[in-house]
């Protein structure tokens, strides 16, 4: 994804070393090369270049990763704000 | 496919298929219901002999799916036993593609039907790389990409996608466009409502063609100010080649009508690219709309203004 960057400081990913046990699954279903593994233990190695798409978090047996999944859709975003619920987008 | 067309009713029946001559020690690949995901997978495995296994996503791609929960745990599991997997092959591994991962907690699928979860590529293409190198993934495999091809394969749903909010915007604009000195005129409605679409239509391209073509080259982060600016051009040259809308008036109202709709669809392009986050989608947009909104209301105050003082 060399070339993309989107706005920084906002993604709610946070990782509790104190919890990981070095798996490193989340390194492996990482589409954005956010987590590097060494010495049993996983770190983040840029937080900006997260989606947030929650795959990390999904596979973290010791609940080390906590992230805020959803759609980053701007129309879904618009019918989240109308309607108050969740967005989601079209797709299905 | 790619035009949006019939999108949903291109779907493959969920279950399990076999590919060559697939027997107990065969790989299990598992993808989702859509064509496009079971096709390019089924592409790959020319020669070889694996077993797929279809979970049911409504036609939804593998991410999509996944990040809606259709490509899940739970349906993972349930396909997994309703094909009997576990009399048919004599190892307990799945290869799930990549982008799955959203949806699907490898631990759990474990503890429910005691197979094991390998995260296979990103790509279809490298599935046959992966197995042969012992599933494991090369560098460079586990990585989205977003290629020229890649963005500009997306602009046809996003151009049919705003169709329907053009024929809405063109209707209002030619009732708009016949108010003017004589109350209402059917040949000034036709004249400047015209060219008022021809001018949202300029903004749509802007925002949903030109933007995400030129994406990494645009100055900026946030995809409605990549929009802003394509738009701005787009209206520049728009009043060079229509040389009817001279003068301030036009040219201010053209300009902050392209450039707030090019924003705005730019904007949404963000659902489309594999790196926008939704905390980031939204700030953008708390930012974005009211000066969208904003350029919008002016340059439809100057435009329906200027019929009064011709």
């Amino acid at each position: 994804m060399r070339g993309f960057s989107y706005l920084e400081g906002v993604s709610t990913l946070r990782l509790d070393p104190g919890r990981c046990n070095g798996c490193g699954l989340c390194e492996q279903v990482c589409p954005h090369d956010v987590f590097s593994v060494s010495g049993g233990k996983a770190a983040v190695v840029d937080r900006d270049r997260c989606m947030e798409c929650g795959a990390c978090a999904m596979n973290c047996r010791p609940a080390a990763i906590s992230v805020t999944p959803g759609v980053g859709c701007a129309t879904a975003i618009i019918g989240g704000w109308i309607s108050g619920a969740k967005p989601s987008c079209g797709c299905a | 496919m790619r035009w949006g067309i019939g999108r949903g009713s291109w779907r493959v029946a969920p279950g399990l298929y076999c590919v060559g001559e697939a027997g107990p020690g065969s790989p299990v690949l598992v993808t989702a219901n859509c064509k496009m995901s079971f096709d390019a997978l089924r592409r790959e495995l020319d020669g070889v002999d694996a077993w797929i296994l279809v979970l049911d996503t409504a036609g939804v791609n593998v991410w999509c799916a996944a990040g809606k929960g259709t490509f899940g745990t739970g349906e993972l599991v349930r396909r997994v036993r309703a094909a009997r997997l576990e009399r048919l092959v004599s190892h307990r591994r799945l290869v799930l593609p990549q982008l799955g991962a959203p949806g699907v907690a490898a631990h759990r699928v474990r503890e429910e039907c005691g197979f094991t979860v390998t995260y296979g590529p990103v790509r279809a293409k490298d599935v046959l790389r992966f197995m042969e190198n012992g599933m494991k993934a090369e560098p460079g495999m586990r990585a989205v990409t977003f290629t020229a091809m890649e963005r500009l394969s997306l602009a046809p749903v996003e151009l049919v996608g705003s169709l329907k909010p053009l024929a809405w915007a063109s209707a209002a604009l030619f009732l708009l466009g016949g108010i003017g000195p004589g109350i209402f005129s059917p040949g000034n409605a036709w004249h400047r409502g015209a060219g008022a679409v021809a001018v949202c239509v300029a903004g749509i391209l802007g925002g949903a063609a030109l933007t995400p073509l030129l994406l990494p080259w645009l100055p900026g982060r946030a995809f409605s100010a990549k929009g802003a600016l394509v738009g701005a051009v787009v209206a520049g040259a728009f009043l060079a080649a229509d040389g009817t809308s001279t003068g301030a008036i036009p040219g201010v109202a053209t300009t902050l009508a392209v450039s707030g709709i090019s924003s705005f669809v730019a904007m949404n392009f963000t659902g489309a690219t594999p790196f926008t986050s939704p905390s980031g989608v939204e700030k953008e947009m708390r930012r974005a709309i009211p000066l969208q909104a904003a350029s919008a209301v002016l340059a439809a105050a100057l435009w329906i203004g200027e019929a009064f003082i011709r």
